[in-house]
């Protein structure tokens, strides 16, 4: 393994510690140096293993896969923890991107403000920007909760949906505000100055030497140690409220409104809550896509590629656990990036039966999407890892899980 | 059964005046009649007498019409299912509505009032009080299983229980608290003798220890004339009669509420 490649290795160390920590049950003091040996492990053995460029993709794919791993946590405190059929993912995605993109970039001057505008431009840290679009679009869930969660079922889904559309267009229509239909570019990378040479100023000297071999190409590595510790988080937060007091009111709402009503539980209340602690966490998720992506327009928050393979994702990982909102998008999203090499052998077959069907091949890959979501609701609704039994973490185990 | 139609105890809930259309239907009409502390009160009447519907105005549910409810002297008219539950009314449905995907003794911890842990913010940053907290309410909780005799299911998932053992749960769920109160709908409908059995011998420890009073809707006589006094009786909407159960049971009113006019070809 060389310098470079031993450098790139070492940023994924912290993620697979946390995701062996994820992994190994049993108690704190044997699973965390278990954890710690099985992180660097296996991130060196892969660094040692696998040539740069798959390596990088891995990384890439994995990025992506945790990206879309937050925007299901969202989704799974609204439609797993209390039952919203939420079809509006997009929605709050879109809120979040473009919120943590005005705040973080400047205005453009001089010739560069012909061509875009927005706003404003706070010229904000990343951190700030993530946490700013968390809340916006926690205030938009809030908003939007106070007609909306008055529906049901599939009738909250239809409105939900009517909603992320109504947002998606307005990000087309109003130039004014993120550059209209044009991709509002320039997105700050955090710490992207540690790949530049000379790197950050700041910079302690062994850790610029240890960099040193790595280029802006390899940003991608630092990007996902940062997404795989906010993932983290966002996991530990979450899992903290819905095992307790607090998720077994939204789970007996989800089960059975009217008697949790009559156990003295003001049902609009938690409905409320579950469904505004979601859309901050999509927000989060948006803003994580917009500083990966660099750049962003409306296209990117279509239902499609923003709400339903968020869906098919929660789904198949498993409704109401959050390991599983993690385990569904990397799944589905390793079938999603796979699909498209099938797709790409079946042009031969495709243009015998018609000349222009392999053009068409990507919505050949949305069937595949869909017949996968009927598999899972017909074959195996409660997903890969079922809901646990027991709700609340706050009492004793009583060896009965 | 020491109590009369006629005692002197105050009245803890008091419906006046109430009146609920759906539609062309007049479900409740004009409605009055009051349940006296400390008594177990029955209320029956044929099918579509409309006691369910009360219940519902009673707890919230559906908005009256016309006419009010009192709790103790407030009047909580209006008020949501939650408020009311705070004021100490307590219910169970007729179609026994547990949390199917929780486990029993969680279906029973949800009730209990006053929980830091329901703030989500708390398990944050309290988490040591919310733990303490969940220890006191579990303790409770096995307490009243013990109490309904289903600490065998207590881990079981509420949705896999027997009719039955969901119609105690209803009843335990409700003594997760200290209520003045306990609306019944049906308790024992769809349960068998030794089951009902011991559930009337619940009903009356309870009101025997913890002074709850009960109003109950029931079909089975047997256990209404076991059980209850006084009872009230609700025919289309209104309040037919109120008197003891061996009153109400010679009543040729109420006879030919449920019978219609040939009761007495049916009696035999």
């Amino acid at each position: 393994m060389d310098h470079a490649q031993l450098a790139r290795a070492s940023f994924i160390v912290i993620p697979l510690i946390l995701l062996a920590l994820l992994i190994i049950p049993g108690r704190r003091a044997v699973r965390l140096p278990l954890a710690i040996i099985a992180g660097v492990v296996v991130a060196f053995g892969l660094g040692a293993m696998m040539a740069t460029g798959n390596f990088t993709y891995m990384i890439s794919f994995s990025t992506m896969a945790m990206i879309y791993a937050i925007l299901s946590l969202g989704l799974n405190s609204q439609w797993g923890l209390s039952g919203h059929v939420n079809f509006g993912v997009a929605g709050f995605f879109a809120v979040g991107a473009f919120t943590s993109a005005l705040v973080t970039t400047t205005m453009p001057t001089g010739a560069l403000a012909a061509y875009s505008q927005q706003a404003f431009g706070l010229g904000q840290p990343f951190l700030v920007g993530v946490l700013a679009a968390g809340i916006v679009s926690a205030i938009v869930g809030y908003l939007v909760s106070i007609p909306v969660l008055r529906l049901r079922t599939d009738f909250l889904a239809i409105a939900t949906l009517g909603i992320a559309e109504i947002i998606r267009l307005i990000f087309q229509n109003e130039r004014w505000l993120a550059n209209g239909p044009q991709p509002l570019r320039g997105i700050p990378q955090p710490l992207g100055c540690l790949f530049d040479d000379p790197a950050c100023s700041w910079l302690p000297a062994p850790v610029a030497a240890f960099l040193q071999p790595l280029g802006p190409r390899d940003y991608i590595f630092f990007y996902f140690l940062l997404v795989a510790i906010i993932l983290a988080v966002i996991y530990v937060a979450l899992e903290r409220i819905s095992r307790s007091p607090w998720g077994r009111v939204q789970r007996a709402v989800r089960d059975e409104e009217n008697s949790a009503a009559m156990s003295g539980k003001p049902v609009t209340f938690f409905r409320i809550q579950s469904f505004v602690v979601g859309s901050f966490i999509m927000g989060v998720g948006g803003a994580i896509y917009a500083h990966y992506v660099v750049s962003i327009d409306y296209s990117h928050f279509n239902p499609l590629f923003a709400t339903f393979i968020v869906w098919v994702m929660l789904m198949l990982g498993g409704s109401g656990n959050n390991k599983g909102a993690i385990l569904g998008p990397f799944v589905v999203w390793a079938v999603w990036t796979g699909t498209q090499s099938v797709v790409d052998l079946m042009a031969p077959v495709l243009s015998l039966i018609s000349p222009d069907l392999p053009s068409r091949s990507a919505y050949f890959r949305w069937m595949l999407v869909a017949i996968l979501l009927a598999a899972i609701v017909l074959y195996r609704p409660e997903g890969i890892i079922r809901e646990r039994k027991r709700v609340s973490d706050f009492m004793k185990r009583t060896g009965k899980d | 059964m020491e109590a009369s139609a006629t005692g002197d105890k105050p009245a803890l809930l008091r419906v006046e005046g109430l009146l609920k259309d759906f539609g062309g239907l007049r479900a409740i009409d004009h409605c009055s009649f009051s349940v006296r502390e400390g008594t177990i009160t029955g209320l029956i009447g044929p099918n579509g007498a409309g006691k369910t519907t009360m219940f519902n105005v009673i707890t919230g549910f559906i908005q009256p019409d016309a006419g009010h409810v009192f709790l103790g002297g407030d009047d909580i008219t209006g008020l949501a299912p939650n408020e009311i539950f705070a004021k100490g009314l307590c219910r169970t449905f007729q179609i026994p509505r547990e949390h199917q995907s929780m486990s029993v003794i969680e279906n029973l911890m949800l009730v209990a009032p006053g929980q830091l842990g329901e703030r989500f913010w708390n398990c944050w940053i309290r988490p040591g009080e919310v733990r303490r907290q969940e220890e006191e309410i579990r303790a409770r909780a096995e307490e009243v299983l013990r109490f309904v005799e289903l600490t065998h299911v207590a881990e079981e998932y509420a949705g896999k229980l027997s009719g039955g053992q969901k119609k105690l749960l209803e009843l335990a769920r409700t003594l997760m608290t200290e209520p003045k109160i306990v609306l019944l709908d049906e308790p024992a409908a769809g349960v068998n003798r030794t089951l009902m059995k011991r559930l009337s011998e619940n009903i009356e420890t309870l009101r025997r220890e913890r002074g709850i009073t009960f109003l109950l809707i029931e079909h089975d006589m047997n256990l209404v004339m076991n059980l209850c006094d006084p009872v009230i009786v609700m025919s289309e909407g209104r309040q037919l009669m109120e008197g003891r159960p061996e009153e109400v049971q010679r009543d040729s009113r109420v006879l030919e509420a449920y019978l219609g006019g040939q009761y007495a070809a049916a009696e035999g």
